[in-house]
């Protein structure tokens, strides 16, 4: 009987000599294609990468992905195909590298240009004064923020900054700034509602 | 997008999904499962709770979970 194609995938790169050799080479290709696919599709987005520059960072995603790959093949449950496990090492990396290359030698907007955005979005649209009470409040409390929230929340929620951009000008991490937005939300729904102000659901 | 559209997408930008999600890391643990559960037809949100609010509240994330369905499924074709 022959073994599941993610079996052999474990043990072949698993193997010594030439054929954990092969079976690298196999996976870096594999690697390449999710990352080349990744950064074709971002690059319609972003012009600056069109043509020869999109090789280069689906180069180096697909090599940093293969050291992830081999660093966590233990952590490999089964629970999905081998391929589809290693393409998000890829994907991920390739993301990340176009997203930091999109915004290479630009600055964080400022906090003012989020205020815009808000009074903006909040601009009377048939709601009235309801709608206006909101989203004062909601400046508000924006500012009523701890700084680090605050920061994240703006940059990310309202200027549109990738948060792994973020991360790389702050020293910190994807899942760190999460947590920092997740946390500013929780707040904010809290104290609207302390005011009499409920938007959408409630986090249990 | 609509004047209603763009205020809320703002308010859902800034309050997330407000319901229970899975951090950046867990989210990336299961990703792979939750894909093929997707793409598969069978009830991945059941099967995975807090990952559809975490790609509600997580752009970068959501990003990440649209490229791997779609190259998987480019890959069964």
């Amino acid at each position: 009987m022959t073994a599941p194609p993610e079996i052999s995938w474990v043990e072949r790169l698993r193997a010594e000599g030439g054929e954990g050799q092969a079976a690298v080479a196999d996976l870096h290709a594999l690697l390449l294609k999710a990352a080349r696919f990744e950064v074709g599709r971002r690059a319609a987005e972003l012009p600056h990468l069109r043509g020869g520059d999109q090789e280069d960072p689906a180069q180096q995603a697909a090599d940093d992905a293969l050291m992830a790959v081999l660093r966590k093949l233990d952590e490999f449950r089964g629970e999905s195909r081998f391929t589809t496990w290693a393409y998000k090492f890829a994907l991920l990396e390739a993301a990340v590298k176009v997203r930091k290359r999109a915004w290479q030698g630009r600055e964080i907007p400022l906090e003012d240009e989020a205020w815009s955005a808000l009074a903006d979005a909040g601009a009377p649209a048939g709601r009235g004064a309801e709608d206006a009470e909101l989203f004062a409040a909601l400046r508000e409390e924006i500012e009523r923020l701890g700084e680090r929230q605050r920061e994240v929340l703006v940059a990310v929620a309202l200027n549109g900054v990738p948060i792994d951009v973020l991360a790389a000008r702050l020293g910190s991490t994807r899942g760190a700034l999460y947590k920092s937005l997740h946390d500013a939300r929780r707040n904010l729904r809290a104290a609207l509602a302390a005011r009499g102000l409920r938007v959408g659901e409630e986090e249990a | 997008m609509s004047t209603d559209d763009k205020r809320d997408a703002v308010l859902g930008r800034v309050l997330g999904p407000g319901t229970p999600e899975l951090t950046c890391e867990q989210c990336f643990e299961e990703l792979d499962r939750y894909v093929e559960l997707t793409l598969a037809g069978d009830p991945a949100d059941a099967r995975v709770p807090g990952m559809r609010a975490h790609l509600d509240g997580c752009p970068a994330c959501a990003e990440d979970f649209a490229s791997l369905r779609d190259l998987v499924a480019r890959e069964g074709d």
